[in-house]
């Protein structure tokens, strides 16, 4: 061995981000930082109506004004298609796609249906107000559980029923002891990134691309579909990831504006960017979550779960976007949790509204199927009088039943759960934040008369989506390594942890990694940064190619110091011989110049001292988790107020435990918006009532105490490499169900919550109902 | 959330300041203190004002100062100006005790007492104050300058007895008597957002009976005001539980609460009940 002192491994150490510098610095690089000469501002002008008939648009005034370039109506557009499936044409929801630009008919407020063009953006904006919309009111579609509407003629809002489901679930509730049932309903909310999207679309007439500035998420895959769209060849477009102030799932897809931009750019042969503002983001970005579900259990007199059958309604707002079905179909997947459930039907009516259009947002299907679930066990627990957490011990799967197939499909996959251990982590939990302790003291507390009370959830998540990542690692001649990925950023830390992992297999210090994402002129490939995968796809490729390369390196090392490449070791970027101390050694640096091209040492290798590595997965990985929230009412005012609040979570491994912590933290704090006050409420036109921050209420610090997190790394995956499970979502999934169970509990009626958010006003009405019953 | 254009001055005196507000008032002119009203307004396009009359460099309008039994506050006095007691006595104190429910400490550095007053949002803590403690405040224009009583001065929500042309020069709040007990509470969704309902409570104590008894709303209805109802119920009573949960019921019983698409009326009685209250028994602490 080497005599010097081995280095710990970086991985599972919580360095220091890589991303940091520039951010504290003031030399980050967002979308509204990035300008181009000639650039042209874009203004977008909304329809103001839910549903109506476009009867005419007179911008007359508008194009008048100095200063403006152009004003653009459908009419420009026409021969762009509408907002195309990630996927691509799926030829029953084809008809459901938003046009760029509204065509005849508006059908929610806030649609796009001009854009304007002009010199700076005060004047576009001066111009967007002068753009006269005649639009004939049509009656709003806004209750997602009355009767179907025609969207369009032969296409009804009910786009699609999903079913899933096993085993004969009617003939089980005709023979089940008990059956408990319940409706419940998730709010409209979203992901509200910080950095509202922002994009700059720009045409290179010297070299024929068009370029696509502030691009988030998923670069590649908006690359190929604006190809698709724009009808260019892939290579001809080029998407590019600047620095991203949170996305959560909203921020990255492909929305009207980032084609308009393009278009236009290709077409005045100028840049053309555009800034959302905050207005906008909260009426034209991505909601998310609302559902209604009705539920209900078959159980045994023990409280198990002999069989769960669910019919739900996704409000998917005006128009079908990049997602498809995904979190429409993902609910009826991933609805039975950890649980054992021999017997399942989901049944889902995904239809239109005239409201904002509904995609992902952090954990997407699992917040709202962990309430509804979640909801379900209390009241089993509630109906026939057992312990809840009992409930959930009998019921859960156990360490011995997995892996465990479920014939139910999540993402386009069947769930396979791998490892671990749910009751296990809820016992670590319990032990960690002593339990009984706990329910004594709140006890106490609810017997001096306090509203107070606590509530549990357990979840599984999913994570990791395949099929597959790559990622180029290169050393240059100096030494420093770049990890070039098709992953994307959204600020969670990213380059950090690939950093690690290809420092750790390279022998290198992290911070010699340099990584590069979300460009697609530098790698041809990539899936980005979204349900929980970056680390579990991204830093698996980055841990295979940084093997490779190491191979190569010791390979040409071997020569050049005339060793076995198995006497050979790489430390803090020198290769050495790991069998005697001291002695000849060579940098990987010096490796890379003598492999460069036309070097005698290169012989018959590739020139460069690089390595591709390709990570290949049929599964998803199943991490889990629990929730556990103390919350205290106040029954005069219908406040509620989180006093502490617990997260236990296995995440298999853990590259960097404090940006894993930081995840779960974000995410929390996310979760409790929509369980307490973030909505996106409507009125009886269909309105948007929540279009500022005066409106929308995030959590803020006062609302938000600090959660304490156990993290664990008891049960690995066999699916990597590394063994790593995804944590992107871990924060948010668990918390509207644990914010219920612990209003119920502290006002003590089993059942009482069956609507997120819980705002004071819901809360004083359910309280003065149980005043009239006493 | 670009604004429309508008034009901008800068006046150094109050007498600059109100000849530039005759000039521009007729043409949508408005005067500009510490913008946190009024700049988010113009950002979202609601207000279009053609021009603007920034009153941050006008001098001694920044002043404060007790003078006559009074505490009289410059139109350019910040919130946080009150984060520490500006004067002895009990006023000082609940003065430093509303402010923390205003807004975010960097809107606190900017936005002034005054312009509260002038922007009359029905939930104004410092409207609240005025109101309660029957303030006063002292408008000037060209013609002249003339006072006018909390009770005359807010009219509705978000509109002021304050002609168009006139400035705010200052406000003016009693000073209180030592032994005034004071009490505020207010209800809100999140901390810094405007109430949904609060309450300010102040009285004396003779001979063990509640006298002088204030009892004043903020953001229940259009503009904030004293409860007569639940002030006589505390007149000449023993401050007691039973006493503060007749006065609360009072208050909401006499209150015509505003109605919005989130919170009903029945909704802002309710709070009315737990606000009244807690200030009262705040005042009692
Ligand atoms: C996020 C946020 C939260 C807030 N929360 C609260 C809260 O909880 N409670 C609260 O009371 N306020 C709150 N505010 C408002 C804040 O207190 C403002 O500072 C205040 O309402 C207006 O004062 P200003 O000096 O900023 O006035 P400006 O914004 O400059 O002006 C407001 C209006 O008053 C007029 N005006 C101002 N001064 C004068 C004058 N001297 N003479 C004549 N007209 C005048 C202006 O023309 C304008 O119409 C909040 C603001 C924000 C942005």
């Amino acid at each position: 061995m080497n005599a010097g002192p081995q280095r710990p491994p970086w991985i599972g150490q919580s360095v220091e981000r890589l991303e940091d510098p520039p951010l504290v610095a003031g030399r980050g690089e967002f979308a509204g930082d990035i300008n181009f000469p000639h650039q042209l501002h874009m203004r977008i002008v909304r329809s103001a109506h839910a549903h109506g008939r476009i009867v005419a648009i007179d911008a007359t005034a508008a194009r008048a004004l100095p200063g403006v370039f152009a004003v653009w109506t459908a009419a420009n557009v026409g021969d762009v298609p509408p907002i195309d499936f990630r996927e691509g044409s799926i030829p029953a929801l084809d008809p459901y796609r938003q046009p760029v630009l509204a065509t005849g008919i508006v059908r929610y407020v806030g649609e796009p249906v001009a854009a304007v063009f002009a010199d700076d953006p005060y004047i576009a904006e001066d111009a967007a107000d002068l753009v006269a919309l005649e639009i004939e009111e049509l009656p709003p579609l806004l209750d997602v559980q009355a009767a179907p509407e025609e969207f369009s003629p032969g296409h009804p809002t009910e786009a699609a029923l999903i079913r899933q489901g096993y085993g004969d679930v009617g003939a089980v509730f005709r023979s089940a002891p008990h059956v408990v049932a319940l409706e419940l309903a998730i709010g409209r909310h979203s992901g509200v990134p910080l950095e509202t999207r922002g994009v700059i679309g720009r045409y290179d007439a010297s070299r024929g691309i068009l370029e696509l500035h502030g691009a988030a998420k998923v670069p590649h895959r908006n690359q190929e579909l604006l190809s698709r769209m724009l009808k260019i060849p892939p290579s001809a477009v080029h998407v590019y990831e600047s620095h991203v102030g949170g996305g959560f799932g909203i921020r990255g897809e492909i929305y009207p504006e980032d084609v308009l931009v393009c278009v236009a750019a290709r077409t005045f042969k100028r840049p053309v960017k555009w800034i959302e503002d905050r207005r906008e983001h909260l009426i034209a970005a991505n909601h998310s979550r609302q559902q209604v579900h009705k539920i209900r259990a078959a159980v045994d007199v023990a409280g198990t779960i002999l069989a769960i059958d669910d019919e739900y309604f996704h409000d998917q707002g005006a128009y079908i976007r990049t997602h498809a079905m995904r979190v429409v179909h993902m609910t009826a997947g991933i609805l039975p949790g950890p649980y054992r459930v021999p017997a399942y039907r989901a049944v889902g009516h995904f239809r239109l509204t005239n409201k904002t259009p509904a995609a992902t947002y952090r954990a997407p299907g699992r917040y709202e199927t962990t309430f509804v679930r979640e909801r379900l066990v209390d009241a089993i627990a509630a109906q026939l009088g057992i312990d809840r957490i009992d409930v959930r011990r009998r019921n859960a799967i156990t360490p011995d039943e997995l892996p465990y197939k479920r014939p139910l499909e999540a993402l386009g996959e069947n769930i396979y759960m791998d490892t671990g251990d749910y009751v296990g982590l809820l016992d670590k939990q319990f032990a960690s934040i002593d339990w009984p302790a706990l329910k004594a003291e709140v006890n106490k507390r609810r017997a001096a008369g306090e509203l107070i009370g606590i509530g549990v959830a357990m979840y599984l998540e999913k994570s990791g989506l395949g099929p597959t990542d790559g990622v180029r690692i290169s050393v240059d001649t100096s030494g420093m390594v770049e990890v070039v990925t098709g992953g994307a950023s959204l600020g969670q830390g990213f380059e950090t942890v690939m950093a690690q992992v290809a420092a750790d297999a390279l022998g290198v210090d992290y911070r010699k990694c340099r990584v590069i994402h979300g460009q697609t002129d530098r790698i041809a490939f990539g899936i980005g940064a979204h349900a929980s995968r970056a680390t579990v796809m991204t830093a698996s490729a980055t841990h295979i190619a940084a093997l490779n390369l190491r191979k190569k390196a010791l390979d040409v090392a071997a020569e050049l110091l005339q060793a076995a490449p198995e006497a050979l070791d790489i430390v803090d970027g020198e290769v050495v011989r790991n069998d005697r101390a001291g002695g000849a050694s060579i940098s990987l640096g010096e490796i890379a110049q003598n492999l460069a091209p036309g070097k005698k040492t290169l012989g018959g290798r590739e020139p460069g001292l690089s390595a591709e590595g390709w990570f290949k997965v049929d599964h998803q990985v199943y991490p889990y988790g629990n929730h556990i929230a103390v919350v205290r009412v106040d029954e005069e005012t219908g406040g509620v107020a989180v006093e502490r609040y617990f997260i236990a979570y296995d995440i298999g491994r853990a590259i960097n435990p404090a940006l894993v912590k930081a995840q779960i933290v974000g995410g929390y704090a996310q979760g409790l918006g929509g369980a307490l006050s973030e909505e996106f409420i409507y009125n009886e036109r269909g309105d948007p009532l929540a279009v500022t921050f005066a409106d929308y209420l995030l959590p803020a610090v006062h609302e938000t105490p600090a959660p304490e997190v156990l993290l664990r790394e008891d049960y690995t995956t066999p699916r990597n490499p590394l063994g790593i499970k995804g944590g992107g979502e871990s924060g948010i999934t668990g918390v509207g169900a644990a914010i219920a169970s612990a209003i119920d509990d502290a006002i003590g009626i089993p059942g009482a919550v069956t609507q997120l958010p819980v705002t004071p006003q819901r809360l004083k009405a359910i309280l003065a109902q149980r005043k009239r019953q006493q | 959330m670009k604004p429309a254009a508008f034009r901008y001055h800068a006046p150094k005196t109050v007498d600059e300041a109100v000849a530039l507000l005759a000039e521009v008032a007729p043409l949508d002119g408005r005067v500009l203190a510490g913008g946190q009203s009024l700049v988010p307004t113009m950002a979202f396009r609601l207000a279009k004002p053609a021009h603007l009359v920034d009153i941050n460099g006008v001098e001694a309008l920044d002043r404060l100062a007790v003078t006559n039994g009074k505490l009289v506050i410059g139109a350019c006095v910040r919130h946080a100006t009150f984060h520490r007691p500006v004067c002895h006595g009990p006023l000082g104190q609940l003065l430093s005790e509303v402010v923390r429910h205003i807004a975010h400490y960097p809107i606190r550095n900017r936005g002034t007492f005054c312009g509260s007053l002038a922007n009359a949002d029905p939930a104004s803590e410092w409207a609240l104050v005025l109101a309660a403690l029957d303030g006063e405040v002292v408008a000037k224009s060209v013609q002249g300058e003339r006072v006018i009583a909390a009770s005359e001065f807010f009219k509705g929500i978000m509109t002021t007895a304050l002609r168009d042309d006139e400035l705010l020069v200052k406000a003016q709040l009693p000073l209180l008597a030592p032994d005034t007990r004071c009490g505020f509470y207010e209800f809100n969704r999140r901390a810094g957002d405007f109430a949904l309902a609060a309450a300010l409570a102040a009285y004396r104590l003779e001979d063990g009976k509640i006298v002088e008894p204030r009892l004043a709303l903020g953001g229940v209805e259009s503009t904030p005001r004293r409860i007569a109802e639940a002030e006589g119920v505390l007149a000449g009573a023993e401050p007691s539980d039973k006493v503060f949960r007749a006065a609360a019921a009072a208050a909401a019983a006499a209150v015509d609460p505003l109605e919005d698409s989130v919170n009903s009326a029945e909704f802002r009685r309710d709070l009315v009940l737990a606000v009244a209250r807690r200030a009262l028994e705040r005042a009692a602490a």
